[in-house]
């Protein structure tokens, strides 16, 4: 690979052009500690003026930090920030908003009960009165809209938008606060396949405008798809500056996690057996009393992936809980080994687990673990009553320690040390401390949701190989992802779930990614065509 | 006395009931919007009452008066201002230790400086609010119907009533039609919304609970300087509470909170006027259940009848910006 060069300082090209002055921002030597933590570590960065700049790595590799940094809204410990060629000092987000930096949070940073009009003027009001603030946001607002193709309804509640536009609302807030850089934290892991594409057109038609955007991802594809220059970040570090157009997904990924790794999952060609998970018209409702769940009928087969993909929040979550007991399902049956469960009192996620059925929740911290607790108290929860764990009231620690120091060699659960507090390992450690306790059950079904939701890339190669593994030993295996890679390649069957019906059933192996948006937005083709 | 009259009255008696009610649950507003739950209401107002009726007594200066008890009230504020926003304390236990603070040092400093056995005797002249007699108020009491109500429920109180009811539309308008409002209820519901846009979400906080302060200074100097005469121990008697209850069953809005205290207010003056007569059916009522009803209203309404109350999300959660 002659085109890969280490360092951002050793690339003929990107200094030639910093000699032009020609940098949006550039960062020299910044440091940024969390108590023990070295976040960010001697970091350079050069970002021209007028490109998409894509920033990769893995989870805490320091990629929301830095532009955390950058927007003022952490302070760095030492460096040097220069926007458009002059030194600046940005204390708060207030400076970096009059510098010009808008930055699209992960996490939205919009008042739910507030009207879009309300949160965009939200600090950038004109006078102690709101109302002429409110006139000019909403001529301003429309004119962004047709430019940019930036459709909201400026009266409506922020919490009766659907995420792709609440998305919206943030690039235009950051938009109407003049801002000519623009940075956008993992922008597309809540959207659909169909939204991402137009986000990606706005983010054209803004650069075409001579603006400057910083994306952070940890999707290759994107980063290939839309960036001119690449930053790869590891472990706190800036390990490289790449051009898009001389790199490769395969290049960017071993420079992420340190070594190659395979993108794709190398599986055999699946076995089906005996039907061991039937659900049958299954409807569910929320803690709302809003159905989520609008009658869902599969099966799973011994020895077969089946999975489940769709948006986030449209009904997946209900359907985990209805076919594990966590909650009641108001109508429908789920059948394990050719047996209907039912339950009547808050015991059904016991009663599940008895009839053979583990499950690991899509929220570990939530639902899979105490995070309070030390590791070895994870490894036996929801399987305390087992005998083996002990007679009475008591437990037998010796036993209870024993499964878990196996648990950690099997899973290599780093570091191995059972007495830890489990908040102290990192998200990838804690997804296979839930993995262990629950395959090491032996259960003929495995029901697991967003197995490698904020897991490390090398993590997830290891998640992916055991939950293949369970299938080759036989086990039914029912997988809820909003990954849609994730679920395309560990996939046996594909479903697609969406508003709470079942809208259709793919091969993983052949239908393609457009096929799968269409369906995962809600467009059934067969279905449209009939009426 | 025809019934209209009478019940004329009793509207009247509910307002004066009403004021300090109110001002606390609009005190709370302010503050718990900002994301700072305030449970220390009532050790506020009976700091303020205490305050106001010291300088009350020395000066003979009603304003005055009123200017100490804000002052007092606000340093309390302040301390839990400090406490919560700050140092990032837990605001159930500090507002709760405002609460002993203000009854404690209440009545130690009051036994000592006067020796009553913690009461503040009565200011003299000029030291007290005394009721306004608004224009035309006599001329216009014998026409019928609208000349009762103007002469005897709306005329005839004391400024600090009047400023109670003004301060409704007013905070209207500032927490919904102003840009302190607008910050203000970001601040409560999502702060790192409002920081990411370039304000400092403490100094709202701040600002908030001062706010908080003044109100609840005026409601105590109403208590000391106006509706009474002097201070006693506790006189505040649980009323910054019933104004929290108001507070969530008005679901953190000024108009409704002005209904659910006028309601509370209605029900404390209708037990005053229960007191000793007899009911058909069940005769005398002894005066204790009297007086309990307008509480086990207070716990029926709050558990029955509002529905869902959601205040705001971030409320109660101080502000850490670094993770």
């Amino acid at each position: 690979m002659p085109d890969k060069v280490e360092t951002s300082e050793q690339r003929p090209e990107t200094a030639a052009v910093s000699q032009t002055g020609e940098m949006a921002i550039e960062l020299i030597g910044i440091n940024k500690h969390f108590g023990p933590v070295h976040a960010n570590k001697d970091i350079n960065l050069k970002i021209r003026r007028g490109t998409v700049h894509g920033i990769v790595g893995e989870n805490g590799a320091g990629k929301t930090t830095l532009m955390s940094i950058l927007y003022g809204f952490y302070t760095a410990d030492s460096g040097e920030i220069k926007v458009n060629g002059k030194t600046a000092v940005i204390n708060d987000s207030r400076h970096a908003l009059q510098l010009g930096i808008g930055m699209v949070h992960q996490h939205f940073m919009l008042v739910e009960n507030f009207t879009v009009l309300e949160n965009v003027i939200l600090g950038v009001e004109d006078s102690a009165r709101l109302r002429p603030s409110l006139d000019r946001a909403r001529g301003e607002l429309k004119r962004l809209a047709e430019e940019y193709e930036l459709n909201v309804d400026p009266d409506a509640l922020i919490e009766d938008l659907s995420v792709g536009q609440e998305q919206r609302v943030e690039i235009l807030k950051a938009l109407y606060r003049g801002a000519d850089i623009l940075i956008l934290d993992e922008p597309t892991g809540v959207l659909t396949p169909a939204e991402a594409d137009h986000l990606f057109r706005v983010l054209e038609t803004l650069r075409a405008e001579g603006k400057t955007i910083v994306l952070i991802t940890h999707k290759l594809r994107e980063i290939m798809a839309i960036t001119d220059d690449v930053s790869v970040m590891r472990r706190g570090e800036m390990v490289a500056t790449l051009s898009t157009a001389k790199t490769n997904p395969e290049e960017i990924a071993e420079l992420m996690v340190g070594r190659r790794v395979l993108l794709r999952v190398e599986k055999g060609e699946a076995n089906p057996g005996e039907v061991r998970l039937q659900v049958r018209d299954l409807v569910v409702k929320d803690e709302f009393g809003v159905e989520r769940v609008k009658g869902v009928s599969f099966d799973v087969r011994a020895g077969e992936i089946v999975g489940i993909a769709g948006v986030d929040g449209n009904g997946q979550s209900q359907l985990l809980e209805a076919i594990t007991g966590m909650n009641r399902p108001t109508q429908g049956e789920v059948w394990v080994n050719g047996k209907q469960i039912t339950f009547t009192g808050d015991d059904g996620a016991a009663v599940f687990r008895r009839a053979g059925v583990a499950h690991v929740p899509e929220d570990r911290q939530e639902q899979g673990l105490v995070v309070q607790f030390q590791q070895w108290e994870n490894a036996v929860l929801g399987y305390q009553d087992d005998p083996r764990y002990g007679t009475g009231v008591f437990l037998s620690l010796d036993e209870c320690k024993k499964e878990a120091q196996a648990h950690v060699e099997k899973f290599d659960v780093r570091p191995p040390n059972i007495n830890l507090k489990t908040s102290s390992f990192s998200g990838g450690n804690q997804q296979k401390i839930v993995l262990a306790r629950e395959m090491s059950r032996d259960p003929d079904v495995l029901v697991v949701g967003q197995p490698t939701r904020g897991v490390d890339i090398g993590a997830i190669e290891f998640i992916h190989n055991q939950i293949i593994a369970m299938r080759d030993a036989g086990k039914a295996i029912l997988l809820v992802s909003v990954e849609l890679d994730e679920v395309r390649s560990l996939s046996d069957r594909l479903l697609v779930m969406f508003d709470g019906h079942i809208v259709g059933e793919a091969d993983p192996a052949t239908a393609t990614e457009g096929e799968l948006g269409l369906l995962m937005a809600g467009v059934n083709d067969k279905k449209d065509a009939a009426e | 006395m025809d019934a209209f009259t009478s019940f004329i009255f009793m509207l009247d008696s509910a307002t004066r009931l009403t004021v300090p009610l109110l001002l606390a649950c609009l005190a709370g507003l302010y503050s718990e919007r900002s994301g700072i739950f305030d449970i220390g209401l009532e050790g506020k107002m009976l700091a303020g009452a205490f305050g106001a009726a010291c300088v009350a007594l020395i000066t003979g200066n009603m304003w005055l008066g009123l200017l100490a008890g804000i002052g007092v009230s606000i340093a309390m504020a302040l301390v839990h201002g400090v406490a919560s926003i700050t140092f990032r304390g837990n605001q159930i236990i500090s507002g709760v230790a405002i609460n002993f603070l203000a009854a404690g040092l209440s009545t130690f400093l009051g036994q000592n400086w006067f020796s009553q056995g913690g009461r503040v005797p009565s200011p003299p002249a000029g030291g007290r609010f005394d009721a306004i007699t608004l224009p035309f108020a006599d001329q216009l009491r014998e026409v019928p119907i609208l000349g009762t109500i103007y002469a005897e429920l709306i005329s005839g109180h004391n400024i600090l009533v009047y400023i109670a009811f003004a301060m409704v539309p007013i905070t209207w308008y500032v927490v919904f039609r102003t840009r302190f409002g607008l910050r203000l209820r970001a601040s409560g519901e999502n702060p790192k919304a409002v920081d990411t846009a370039g304000i400092n979400v403490n100094l709202m906080r701040y600002r908030a609970v001062i706010i908080t302060g003044v109100l609840t200074g005026i409601a105590g100097a109403y208590f000391s300087i106006a509706q009474s005469s002097g201070f006693i121990n506790n006189m505040t008697a649980g009323k910054g509470f019933i104004a929290l209850a108001a507070l969530i069953f008005a679901k953190w809005r000024p108009w409704q909170a002005l209904g659910a205290c006028f309601l509370f207010g209605f029900l404390d003056a209708l037990q005053i006027r229960m007191q000793g007569t007899e009911l058909p059916i069940i005769g005398e009522v002894p005066v204790q259940a009297i007086q309990a009803l307008p509480y086990i209203l207070t716990v029926i309404l709050l558990a029955g009848f509002i529905g869902k109350a959601v205040g705001p999300k971030a409320g109660g959660v101080p502000y850490v910006k670094e993770r």
